[in-house]
Protein backbone atom coordinates (compact mmCIF):
# COMPACT_ATOMS: atom_id res chain seq x y z
CA UNK A 1 0.00 0.00 0.00
CA UNK A 2 1.63 3.51 -0.71
CA UNK A 3 1.66 6.18 1.33
CA UNK A 4 -1.37 8.12 -0.52
CA UNK A 5 -3.36 4.88 -0.26
CA UNK A 6 -2.85 4.31 3.38
CA UNK A 7 -3.70 7.89 4.39
CA UNK A 8 -6.73 7.70 2.42
CA UNK A 9 -7.86 3.92 3.03
CA UNK A 10 -11.19 3.08 1.11
CA UNK A 11 -12.90 3.18 4.75
CA UNK A 12 -12.07 7.44 5.10
CA UNK A 13 -13.32 7.72 1.38
CA UNK A 14 -16.95 5.92 2.46
CA UNK A 15 -16.92 7.92 5.50
CA UNK A 16 -16.45 11.22 4.02
CA UNK A 17 -19.47 10.40 1.66
CA UNK A 18 -21.86 8.63 3.71
CA UNK A 19 -21.37 10.89 7.25
CA UNK A 20 -22.73 9.82 10.04
CA UNK A 21 -24.46 12.15 12.60
CA UNK A 22 -24.58 14.70 9.75
CA UNK A 23 -27.28 17.43 10.32
CA UNK A 24 -27.26 19.14 13.98
CA UNK A 25 -30.27 17.81 16.31
CA UNK A 26 -32.55 19.60 17.82
CA UNK A 27 -30.50 21.33 21.06
CA UNK A 28 -31.39 19.23 24.57
CA UNK A 29 -31.28 20.32 27.75
CA UNK A 30 -27.98 20.12 28.86
CA UNK A 31 -26.59 20.55 25.08
CA UNK A 32 -23.27 22.69 23.92
CA UNK A 33 -23.08 23.85 20.51
CA UNK A 34 -19.06 24.25 19.54
CA UNK A 35 -17.58 26.07 15.77
CA UNK A 36 -14.42 24.96 15.15
CA UNK A 37 -12.63 25.87 12.31
CA UNK A 38 -9.09 25.24 11.01
CA UNK A 39 -7.69 29.03 10.10
CA UNK A 40 -4.97 26.97 7.50
CA UNK A 41 -7.97 25.77 5.06
CA UNK A 42 -10.59 26.85 6.15
CA UNK A 43 -11.93 23.70 7.06
CA UNK A 44 -15.02 24.06 9.94
CA UNK A 45 -17.50 22.31 11.92
CA UNK A 46 -20.42 22.70 13.93
CA UNK A 47 -20.51 19.93 16.50
CA UNK A 48 -23.49 19.44 19.16
CA UNK A 49 -23.54 17.75 22.12
CA UNK A 50 -26.28 16.75 24.03
CA UNK A 51 -25.29 15.13 27.72
CA UNK A 52 -27.57 12.95 30.41
CA UNK A 53 -26.27 12.99 33.63
CA UNK A 54 -22.68 11.78 32.81
CA UNK A 55 -23.45 10.22 29.73
CA UNK A 56 -23.02 11.49 26.10
CA UNK A 57 -26.44 11.46 24.67
CA UNK A 58 -25.88 12.44 21.10
CA UNK A 59 -23.57 14.31 19.20
CA UNK A 60 -24.41 15.48 15.38
CA UNK A 61 -22.69 18.16 12.95
CA UNK A 62 -22.37 19.89 10.32
CA UNK A 63 -19.09 21.37 8.33
CA UNK A 64 -17.36 21.16 5.37
CA UNK A 65 -13.58 20.44 4.82
CA UNK A 66 -11.29 18.43 3.21
CA UNK A 67 -11.91 13.75 3.56
CA UNK A 68 -9.69 13.53 6.25
CA UNK A 69 -11.37 16.49 9.01
CA UNK A 70 -14.96 14.99 7.30
CA UNK A 71 -14.53 11.36 7.75
CA UNK A 72 -13.24 12.06 11.20
CA UNK A 73 -16.10 13.61 12.74
CA UNK A 74 -18.26 10.93 10.74
CA UNK A 75 -16.18 8.24 12.42
CA UNK A 76 -16.21 10.04 16.18
CA UNK A 77 -19.89 10.10 15.65
CA UNK A 78 -20.24 5.88 14.67
CA UNK A 79 -17.66 5.21 17.79
CA UNK A 80 -19.88 6.59 19.99
CA UNK A 81 -23.18 5.53 18.78
CA UNK A 82 -21.86 1.83 18.25
CA UNK A 83 -20.02 1.54 22.00
CA UNK A 84 -22.20 3.73 23.49
CA UNK A 85 -25.54 1.94 22.91
CA UNK A 86 -29.06 3.42 23.87
CA UNK A 87 -27.71 5.33 27.13
CA UNK A 88 -24.61 7.07 25.74
CA UNK A 89 -21.13 6.55 26.06
CA UNK A 90 -19.88 7.99 29.66
CA UNK A 91 -18.15 11.17 29.72
CA UNK A 92 -15.16 10.63 30.85
CA UNK A 93 -14.72 7.35 28.48
CA UNK A 94 -15.08 10.03 26.13
CA UNK A 95 -12.69 12.41 27.12
CA UNK A 96 -10.30 9.64 27.82
CA UNK A 97 -10.89 8.37 24.18
CA UNK A 98 -10.12 12.39 23.23
CA UNK A 99 -7.07 12.06 24.83
CA UNK A 100 -5.60 8.93 23.34
CA UNK A 101 -6.70 10.08 19.95
CA UNK A 102 -4.82 12.75 20.13
CA UNK A 103 -1.58 11.74 21.61
CA UNK A 104 -1.79 8.69 18.31
CA UNK A 105 -2.29 11.23 16.02
CA UNK A 106 0.81 13.61 17.58
CA UNK A 107 2.68 10.66 17.56
CA UNK A 108 4.39 11.10 13.72
CA UNK A 109 2.99 7.07 13.30
CA UNK A 110 4.70 5.73 16.60
CA UNK A 111 1.39 4.92 18.47
CA UNK A 112 -1.56 3.37 15.92
CA UNK A 113 -4.93 3.62 17.26
CA UNK A 114 -6.25 -0.04 17.53
CA UNK A 115 -9.73 -1.27 16.27
CA UNK A 116 -10.82 -2.35 19.25
CA UNK A 117 -10.61 0.80 20.80
CA UNK A 118 -10.91 3.40 18.07
CA UNK A 119 -13.55 1.03 15.53
CA UNK A 120 -13.93 3.14 12.06
CA UNK A 121 -11.83 5.99 13.13
CA UNK A 122 -8.37 3.63 13.79
CA UNK A 123 -7.89 3.77 9.61
CA UNK A 124 -6.76 7.56 10.74
CA UNK A 125 -3.82 5.89 12.58
CA UNK A 126 -1.92 7.14 8.77
CA UNK A 127 -2.44 10.58 9.44
CA UNK A 128 -0.19 11.08 12.29
CA UNK A 129 2.77 10.73 9.39
CA UNK A 130 1.52 13.69 7.92
CA UNK A 131 1.77 16.30 10.24
CA UNK A 132 0.09 18.62 7.99
CA UNK A 133 -2.96 16.51 7.82
CA UNK A 134 -3.20 15.71 12.24
CA UNK A 135 -5.00 19.24 12.39
CA UNK A 136 -8.06 18.00 10.09
CA UNK A 137 -8.36 14.90 11.87
CA UNK A 138 -8.43 15.99 15.12
CA UNK A 139 -11.41 19.06 14.49
CA UNK A 140 -13.98 17.12 15.16
CA UNK A 141 -12.98 15.60 18.15
CA UNK A 142 -11.65 19.08 19.93
CA UNK A 143 -14.94 20.19 19.11
CA UNK A 144 -16.61 17.56 21.06
CA UNK A 145 -13.83 18.13 23.73
CA UNK A 146 -14.99 21.60 23.30
CA UNK A 147 -18.47 21.01 23.73
CA UNK A 148 -17.97 18.52 26.94
CA UNK A 149 -16.67 21.46 28.69
CA UNK A 150 -19.55 24.05 27.74
CA UNK A 151 -22.50 21.44 28.50
CA UNK B 1 22.30 39.87 -25.98
CA UNK B 2 19.90 37.47 -27.82
CA UNK B 3 20.97 33.90 -26.34
CA UNK B 4 18.46 31.09 -26.84
CA UNK B 5 16.67 30.66 -23.42
CA UNK B 6 18.00 27.42 -22.35
CA UNK B 7 15.82 26.62 -18.66
CA UNK B 8 18.13 23.55 -17.69
CA UNK B 9 21.02 25.91 -17.47
CA UNK B 10 18.60 28.07 -14.92
CA UNK B 11 17.69 24.92 -13.15
CA UNK B 12 21.64 24.42 -12.30
CA UNK B 13 21.57 27.22 -10.61
CA UNK B 14 18.88 26.33 -7.76
CA UNK B 15 20.17 23.64 -5.31
CA UNK B 16 16.65 22.72 -4.11
CA UNK B 17 15.53 21.54 -7.38
CA UNK B 18 17.83 18.28 -7.39
CA UNK B 19 14.95 17.16 -4.28
CA UNK B 20 13.58 14.13 -4.61
CA UNK B 21 9.95 13.65 -3.13
CA UNK B 22 9.68 10.36 -1.98
CA UNK B 23 11.79 8.84 -5.00
CA UNK B 24 10.36 11.31 -7.38
CA UNK B 25 11.64 14.55 -8.71
CA UNK B 26 10.55 17.55 -7.07
CA UNK B 27 8.10 19.83 -9.30
CA UNK B 28 8.00 22.85 -7.51
CA UNK B 29 4.51 24.67 -8.57
CA UNK B 30 4.33 27.13 -5.61
CA UNK B 31 7.20 29.98 -6.41
CA UNK B 32 3.81 32.37 -5.67
CA UNK B 33 4.22 31.61 -2.08
CA UNK B 34 7.78 31.68 -2.02
CA UNK B 35 10.09 31.55 -4.84
CA UNK B 36 13.81 29.07 -4.35
CA UNK B 37 16.92 30.93 -4.28
CA UNK B 38 19.65 30.43 -6.95
CA UNK B 39 23.24 29.74 -6.05
CA UNK B 40 24.09 33.52 -6.25
CA UNK B 41 21.80 34.84 -3.73
CA UNK B 42 22.83 32.06 -0.99
CA UNK B 43 26.61 32.61 -1.91
CA UNK B 44 26.10 36.72 -1.86
CA UNK B 45 24.71 36.51 1.85
CA UNK B 46 27.03 34.23 3.10
CA UNK B 47 30.13 36.06 1.90
CA UNK B 48 28.43 39.17 2.95
CA UNK B 49 28.59 37.55 6.95
CA UNK B 50 31.84 36.01 6.11
CA UNK B 51 33.35 38.92 4.79
CA UNK B 52 31.86 42.48 5.46
CA UNK B 53 29.46 41.96 8.18
CA UNK B 54 29.24 45.06 10.42
CA UNK B 55 26.69 47.33 11.49
CA UNK B 56 25.89 49.91 8.55
CA UNK B 57 25.82 53.66 9.10
CA UNK B 58 27.62 53.72 11.99
CA UNK B 59 31.06 53.15 13.15
CA UNK B 60 34.42 54.35 11.39
CA UNK B 61 36.31 51.14 10.94
CA UNK B 62 36.73 49.44 7.70
CA UNK B 63 34.30 47.24 8.08
CA UNK B 64 31.52 49.29 8.95
CA UNK B 65 32.72 51.76 5.78
CA UNK B 66 32.41 48.23 4.06
CA UNK B 67 29.34 46.86 4.83
CA UNK B 68 27.51 50.62 4.18
CA UNK B 69 29.26 50.35 0.80
CA UNK B 70 27.71 47.14 -0.08
CA UNK B 71 24.36 48.10 1.54
CA UNK B 72 23.59 51.08 -0.18
CA UNK B 73 24.95 49.56 -3.77
CA UNK B 74 22.55 46.93 -3.01
CA UNK B 75 19.58 49.47 -3.06
CA UNK B 76 21.08 51.24 -6.05
CA UNK B 77 20.20 47.85 -7.94
CA UNK B 78 17.10 47.00 -6.44
CA UNK B 79 15.98 50.16 -7.54
CA UNK B 80 16.92 49.60 -10.61
CA UNK B 81 15.53 46.64 -10.78
CA UNK B 82 12.09 48.86 -10.83
CA UNK B 83 13.43 51.68 -12.76
CA UNK B 84 14.23 53.62 -9.56
CA UNK B 85 16.10 56.20 -7.94
CA UNK B 86 17.89 54.55 -4.51
CA UNK B 87 16.39 57.47 -2.69
CA UNK B 88 13.07 56.63 -3.23
CA UNK B 89 13.72 52.99 -1.91
CA UNK B 90 12.80 52.12 1.64
CA UNK B 91 13.61 48.78 2.60
CA UNK B 92 10.99 46.58 4.56
CA UNK B 93 11.10 43.46 5.31
CA UNK B 94 8.64 42.47 3.18
CA UNK B 95 5.35 43.80 1.17
CA UNK B 96 3.04 43.35 4.27
CA UNK B 97 5.73 45.79 6.29
CA UNK B 98 5.62 47.80 2.75
CA UNK B 99 1.87 48.57 3.24
CA UNK B 100 1.47 48.42 7.30
CA UNK B 101 4.00 51.24 6.64
CA UNK B 102 1.81 53.12 4.33
CA UNK B 103 -1.63 52.43 5.75
CA UNK B 104 0.14 53.16 9.10
CA UNK B 105 1.54 56.64 8.62
CA UNK B 106 -1.48 57.81 6.68
CA UNK B 107 -3.35 57.38 9.48
CA UNK B 108 -1.01 60.01 10.72
CA UNK B 109 -0.92 63.95 10.64
CA UNK B 110 0.23 65.03 7.46
CA UNK B 111 -0.89 66.45 4.62
CA UNK B 112 -1.89 63.27 3.25
CA UNK B 113 -3.90 62.59 6.53
CA UNK B 114 -6.53 60.11 6.04
CA UNK B 115 -9.57 61.73 7.87
CA UNK B 116 -12.88 60.69 9.04
CA UNK B 117 -15.97 60.93 5.46
CA UNK B 118 -12.46 59.94 3.44
CA UNK B 119 -12.59 56.93 1.55
CA UNK B 120 -10.28 53.92 0.84
CA UNK B 121 -10.82 51.81 -2.25
CA UNK B 122 -9.26 48.90 -2.55
CA UNK B 123 -10.33 45.28 -5.37
CA UNK B 124 -12.13 42.37 -4.32
CA UNK B 125 -8.71 40.54 -5.14
CA UNK B 126 -7.05 42.11 -2.38
CA UNK B 127 -4.15 39.55 -0.91
CA UNK B 128 -4.68 40.30 2.80
CA UNK B 129 -2.08 42.26 3.34
CA UNK B 130 -3.05 44.97 1.19
CA UNK B 131 -6.48 44.92 2.69
CA UNK B 132 -6.46 44.33 7.08
CA UNK B 133 -4.22 47.48 7.19
CA UNK B 134 -6.63 49.48 5.08
CA UNK B 135 -9.65 47.68 7.07
CA UNK B 136 -7.30 49.18 10.34
CA UNK B 137 -6.60 52.63 8.91
CA UNK B 138 -10.67 53.24 7.92
CA UNK B 139 -11.31 51.61 11.67
CA UNK B 140 -8.53 54.39 13.37
CA UNK B 141 -10.00 57.64 11.26
CA UNK B 142 -13.49 57.03 10.18
CA UNK B 143 -12.68 56.87 6.91
CA UNK B 144 -15.19 54.65 4.47
CA UNK B 145 -13.43 51.63 3.10
CA UNK B 146 -14.94 50.24 -0.56
CA UNK B 147 -13.96 48.02 -2.71
CA UNK B 148 -14.11 47.54 -7.26
CA UNK B 149 -15.59 44.06 -7.43
CA UNK B 150 -13.68 41.33 -9.40
CA UNK B 151 -16.50 40.29 -12.24
CA UNK B 152 -17.38 36.51 -12.89
CA UNK B 153 -14.05 35.83 -15.59
CA UNK B 154 -11.57 37.13 -12.77
CA UNK B 155 -10.95 41.06 -14.34
CA UNK B 156 -11.63 43.93 -12.43
CA UNK B 157 -15.06 45.82 -12.62
CA UNK B 158 -13.84 48.90 -14.12
CA UNK B 159 -17.26 50.28 -14.91
CA UNK B 160 -17.85 49.83 -10.88
CA UNK B 161 -14.38 51.39 -10.46
CA UNK B 162 -15.11 54.93 -12.23
CA UNK B 163 -18.52 54.80 -10.25
CA UNK B 164 -16.51 54.22 -6.46
CA UNK B 165 -13.76 56.68 -7.43
CA UNK B 166 -15.08 59.99 -6.54
CA UNK B 167 -14.35 63.12 -4.77
CA UNK B 168 -13.72 61.29 -1.02
CA UNK B 169 -11.12 58.64 -2.04
CA UNK B 170 -7.72 59.31 -0.92
CA UNK B 171 -6.18 56.33 -1.67
CA UNK B 172 -6.57 53.25 -4.32
CA UNK B 173 -4.88 50.36 -3.64
CA UNK B 174 -4.60 47.29 -5.60
CA UNK B 175 -2.43 44.28 -7.18
CA UNK B 176 -0.74 44.37 -10.03
CA UNK B 177 -1.40 40.97 -10.49
CA UNK B 178 -3.58 39.20 -8.09
CA UNK B 179 -2.00 35.80 -6.17
CA UNK B 180 -4.95 34.00 -7.13
CA UNK B 181 -6.31 35.35 -10.49
CA UNK B 182 -2.91 35.42 -12.46
CA UNK B 183 -4.49 38.32 -14.51
CA UNK B 184 -2.54 41.49 -14.77
CA UNK B 185 -4.76 44.44 -13.75
CA UNK B 186 -4.85 47.71 -15.42
CA UNK B 187 -2.64 49.61 -13.96
CA UNK B 188 -2.75 52.74 -15.87
CA UNK B 189 -6.77 52.84 -16.24
CA UNK B 190 -6.83 52.69 -12.16
CA UNK B 191 -3.81 55.36 -12.15
CA UNK B 192 -5.75 57.99 -14.77
CA UNK B 193 -9.11 57.34 -12.41
CA UNK B 194 -7.50 57.82 -9.23
CA UNK B 195 -5.70 60.81 -10.41
CA UNK B 196 -8.55 62.60 -11.91
CA UNK B 197 -9.76 62.85 -7.96
CA UNK B 198 -6.41 63.16 -6.58
CA UNK B 199 -5.95 60.11 -4.87
CA UNK B 200 -3.17 58.27 -4.31
CA UNK B 201 -2.42 55.24 -5.88
CA UNK B 202 -0.63 51.98 -3.73
CA UNK B 203 0.60 49.19 -5.88
CA UNK B 204 0.83 45.41 -4.62
CA UNK B 205 3.66 44.13 -7.07
CA UNK B 206 4.41 41.50 -4.94
CA UNK B 207 3.17 38.84 -8.10
CA UNK B 208 4.80 40.89 -10.50
CA UNK B 209 7.76 41.82 -9.84
CA UNK B 210 9.34 37.91 -10.56
CA UNK B 211 7.24 38.06 -13.44
CA UNK B 212 7.09 41.66 -15.54
CA UNK B 213 9.30 44.02 -16.24
CA UNK B 214 8.77 46.67 -13.93
CA UNK B 215 9.19 50.40 -14.76
CA UNK B 216 7.51 51.62 -11.04
CA UNK B 217 8.10 55.70 -11.94
CA UNK B 218 6.68 55.57 -15.37
CA UNK B 219 3.29 53.27 -14.24
CA UNK B 220 2.33 56.12 -12.88
CA UNK B 221 1.74 54.61 -9.02
CA UNK B 222 2.25 56.74 -6.31
CA UNK B 223 4.04 53.94 -3.94
CA UNK B 224 4.49 50.34 -4.63
CA UNK B 225 5.64 47.19 -2.15
CA UNK B 226 7.00 43.88 -3.46
CA UNK B 227 8.51 40.73 -1.86
CA UNK B 228 12.36 39.37 -2.05
CA UNK B 229 11.16 36.07 -1.00
CA UNK B 230 9.09 35.64 -3.92
CA UNK B 231 11.90 37.19 -6.50
CA UNK B 232 14.56 34.60 -6.00
CA UNK B 233 16.08 37.11 -2.85
CA UNK B 234 15.84 35.62 0.78
CA UNK B 235 13.84 36.10 3.35
CA UNK B 236 12.73 39.22 5.51
CA UNK B 237 13.51 41.69 2.98
CA UNK B 238 11.08 43.85 0.55
CA UNK B 239 11.20 47.34 -0.73
CA UNK B 240 8.70 50.16 -0.56
CA UNK B 241 8.79 52.58 -3.60
CA UNK B 242 7.64 55.95 -3.69
CA UNK B 243 7.31 59.15 -5.44
CA UNK B 244 10.12 61.99 -3.94
CA UNK B 245 7.24 63.96 -3.00
CA UNK B 246 4.99 61.41 -1.75
CA UNK B 247 7.43 59.61 0.56
CA UNK B 248 8.55 63.37 1.60
CA UNK B 249 5.17 64.35 2.78
CA UNK B 250 4.59 60.72 4.52
CA UNK B 251 5.23 61.23 8.32
CA UNK B 252 7.69 58.24 10.08
CA UNK B 253 5.62 55.19 10.64
CA UNK B 254 8.09 53.13 13.21
CA UNK B 255 10.66 55.15 14.76
CA UNK B 256 14.24 54.59 16.67
CA UNK B 257 17.71 54.73 15.87
CA UNK B 258 19.42 55.40 12.71
CA UNK B 259 16.31 57.65 11.11
CA UNK B 260 16.93 60.94 12.88
CA UNK B 261 19.73 64.11 12.90
CA UNK B 262 18.76 65.29 16.06
CA UNK B 263 17.21 64.17 19.19
CA UNK B 264 16.37 65.68 22.74
CA UNK B 265 14.61 64.28 25.69
CA UNK B 266 11.80 65.88 24.55
CA UNK B 267 11.65 65.79 20.24
CA UNK B 268 13.55 64.36 17.44
CA UNK B 269 14.21 65.68 13.94
CA UNK B 270 14.37 63.40 11.22
CA UNK B 271 16.20 61.79 8.01
CA UNK B 272 14.57 62.26 4.98
CA UNK B 273 13.47 59.31 2.93
CA UNK B 274 14.10 56.25 3.02
CA UNK B 275 16.52 56.44 6.27
CA UNK B 276 13.11 58.24 7.33
CA UNK B 277 11.51 54.67 7.46
CA UNK B 278 13.99 52.34 8.39
CA UNK B 279 14.65 52.69 12.06
CA UNK B 280 16.36 50.24 13.82
CA UNK B 281 19.07 47.58 12.74
CA UNK B 282 18.41 47.10 9.09
CA UNK B 283 18.11 43.56 7.11
CA UNK B 284 22.08 44.27 6.02
CA UNK B 285 22.94 40.69 4.41
CA UNK B 286 19.35 40.19 2.80
CA UNK B 287 19.42 43.69 1.21
CA UNK B 288 23.23 42.48 -0.38
CA UNK B 289 21.69 39.09 -1.03
CA UNK B 290 18.28 40.86 -2.65
CA UNK B 291 20.79 42.91 -4.96
CA UNK B 292 22.36 39.62 -6.28
CA UNK B 293 18.72 37.72 -6.63
CA UNK B 294 18.32 40.47 -9.21
CA UNK B 295 21.70 40.74 -10.88
CA UNK B 296 21.21 37.26 -11.14
CA UNK B 297 17.65 37.66 -12.91
CA UNK B 298 19.22 40.48 -14.79
CA UNK B 299 22.13 38.39 -16.62
CA UNK B 300 19.18 35.85 -18.19
CA UNK B 301 17.50 37.52 -21.73
CA UNK B 302 14.38 38.61 -19.92
CA UNK B 303 12.61 38.98 -23.38
CA UNK B 304 12.95 35.13 -23.46
CA UNK B 305 12.30 34.11 -19.70
CA UNK B 306 8.85 36.46 -20.14
CA UNK B 307 8.22 34.01 -23.63
CA UNK B 308 9.01 30.86 -21.47
CA UNK B 309 6.79 31.53 -19.14
CA UNK B 310 4.15 32.62 -21.33
CA UNK B 311 4.30 29.37 -22.85
CA UNK B 312 4.10 27.70 -19.57
CA UNK B 313 0.92 29.82 -18.72
CA UNK B 314 -0.45 28.56 -21.84
CA UNK B 315 0.11 25.05 -21.54
CA UNK B 316 -1.08 25.43 -17.50
CA UNK B 317 -4.45 26.64 -18.55
CA UNK B 318 -5.46 25.18 -21.56
CA UNK B 319 -4.20 21.95 -20.07
CA UNK B 320 -6.54 22.30 -16.83
CA UNK B 321 -9.22 23.34 -18.88
CA UNK B 322 -9.15 20.42 -20.83
CA UNK B 323 -9.76 17.62 -17.70
CA UNK B 324 -13.02 17.33 -16.56
CA UNK B 325 -14.30 18.59 -13.62
CA UNK B 326 -11.83 21.77 -13.42
CA UNK B 327 -13.05 24.48 -12.37
CA UNK B 328 -10.67 27.72 -12.97
CA UNK B 329 -10.74 31.00 -10.99
CA UNK B 330 -10.37 33.68 -13.67
CA UNK B 331 -10.12 32.36 -16.62
CA UNK B 332 -9.90 34.80 -19.61
CA UNK B 333 -7.89 35.50 -22.32
CA UNK B 334 -8.61 39.01 -22.57
CA UNK B 335 -5.49 40.27 -20.14
CA UNK B 336 -1.59 39.60 -19.70
CA UNK B 337 -1.58 36.92 -17.13
CA UNK B 338 1.48 35.35 -15.15
CA UNK B 339 2.00 31.86 -14.93
CA UNK B 340 -0.08 31.16 -11.55
CA UNK B 341 -3.35 29.28 -12.01
CA UNK B 342 -5.66 28.75 -9.22
CA UNK B 343 -8.22 25.80 -9.68
CA UNK B 344 -10.85 23.93 -7.76
CA UNK B 345 -11.26 19.90 -8.25
CA UNK B 346 -14.82 19.67 -8.20
CA UNK B 347 -16.16 16.89 -5.55
CA UNK B 348 -12.69 17.16 -3.84
CA UNK B 349 -11.25 18.89 -1.33
CA UNK B 350 -8.65 21.21 -2.18
CA UNK B 351 -6.34 19.88 0.79
CA UNK B 352 -6.86 16.39 -0.49
CA UNK B 353 -6.01 17.46 -4.23
CA UNK B 354 -2.78 19.14 -2.50
CA UNK B 355 -1.98 15.56 -0.81
CA UNK B 356 -2.65 13.64 -4.09
CA UNK B 357 -0.58 15.94 -5.87
CA UNK B 358 2.30 15.73 -2.85
CA UNK B 359 2.40 11.83 -4.11
CA UNK B 360 3.86 12.72 -7.31
CA UNK B 361 6.51 14.95 -6.19
CA UNK B 362 4.37 18.01 -6.98
CA UNK B 363 4.44 20.71 -4.57
CA UNK B 364 1.12 23.49 -5.13
CA UNK B 365 -0.88 25.52 -2.90
CA UNK B 366 -4.15 24.99 -1.28
CA UNK B 367 -6.26 27.12 0.91
CA UNK B 368 -7.59 30.63 0.48
CA UNK B 369 -3.88 32.22 -0.67
CA UNK B 370 -4.62 34.87 1.84
CA UNK B 371 -7.59 35.47 -0.25
CA UNK B 372 -10.66 34.57 1.77
CA UNK B 373 -12.91 37.59 -0.21
CA UNK B 374 -11.67 36.45 -3.49
CA UNK B 375 -12.74 32.78 -2.50
CA UNK B 376 -16.11 33.65 -1.00
CA UNK B 377 -16.81 35.71 -3.72
CA UNK B 378 -16.84 32.74 -6.20
CA UNK B 379 -18.61 30.57 -3.65
CA UNK B 380 -15.36 28.83 -1.90
CA UNK B 381 -13.31 28.56 1.05
CA UNK B 382 -10.17 26.88 -0.86
CA UNK B 383 -8.60 26.37 -3.91
CA UNK B 384 -5.37 24.75 -5.83
CA UNK B 385 -2.81 26.90 -6.89
CA UNK B 386 0.17 26.26 -9.43
CA UNK B 387 3.00 28.93 -9.58
CA UNK B 388 5.94 28.52 -11.91
CA UNK B 389 8.51 30.44 -12.11
CA UNK B 390 11.88 30.95 -14.47
CA UNK B 391 13.27 27.62 -13.79
CA UNK B 392 9.88 25.66 -14.38
CA UNK B 393 9.73 23.45 -17.37
CA UNK B 394 6.97 22.42 -19.83
CA UNK B 395 7.53 18.75 -18.78
CA UNK B 396 6.74 19.85 -15.36
CA UNK B 397 3.50 21.54 -16.33
CA UNK B 398 2.86 18.13 -17.80
CA UNK B 399 3.42 15.90 -14.61
CA UNK B 400 1.18 18.45 -12.71
CA UNK B 401 -1.68 18.01 -15.53
CA UNK B 402 -1.30 14.37 -15.70
CA UNK B 403 -1.25 14.37 -11.80
CA UNK B 404 -4.85 16.31 -11.99
CA UNK B 405 -6.17 13.53 -14.05
CA UNK B 406 -6.07 11.47 -11.86
CA UNK B 407 -7.85 12.87 -8.26
CA UNK B 408 -11.19 12.25 -9.12
CA UNK B 409 -10.98 9.27 -9.89
CA UNK B 410 -9.05 8.41 -6.61
CA UNK B 411 -10.88 9.88 -4.90
CA UNK B 412 -14.13 8.33 -6.44
CA UNK B 413 -15.69 11.28 -7.68
CA UNK B 414 -17.11 12.22 -10.87
CA UNK B 415 -16.43 9.02 -13.01
CA UNK B 416 -20.52 7.96 -12.95
CA UNK B 417 -21.74 11.64 -13.21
Amino acid sequence: MSGLESLYQELILDHAKNRRGFGLAEPGAHSATVHQRNPICGDEITLRVDVEGDRVASVTWEGAGCSISQSSASMLVALLQEDGGAEGMAKTDVEALITQFREALRSRGKIPLDEETFADAAALSGVSKYTARVKCAMLAWVALEEGLRQA
Amino acid sequence: MSLPFDVAAVRADFPILETEIDGRPLVYLDSGATSQKPRAVLEAEREFLEQANSAVHRGAHTLAAEATELFEDARVTVAEFVGAEPEQLVWTSGATAGLNLVAGSLGYRGDLQIREGDEIVVTEAEHHANLIPWQELAARTGARLRHIPVLEDGMLDMHAAAELIGERTKVVAFPHVSNVLGIVNPVAKLVTLARGVGALTVLDACQSAPHLHLDLPASGVDLAVFSGHKVYGPYGIGALWGRDEVLEALPPFTTGGSMITTVTLDRAEYLPPPQRFEPGTQPVSQAVALAAAVRWLGEHDLDAAHAHEAALEKRLREGLRSIDGIRLLGDTDAAERVALQAFEVQGVHAHDVGQFLDSRGVAVRVGHHCAQPLHRRFGMTASVRASAAIHTTEAEIDTLLDAVSGVRDFFGVGAAA
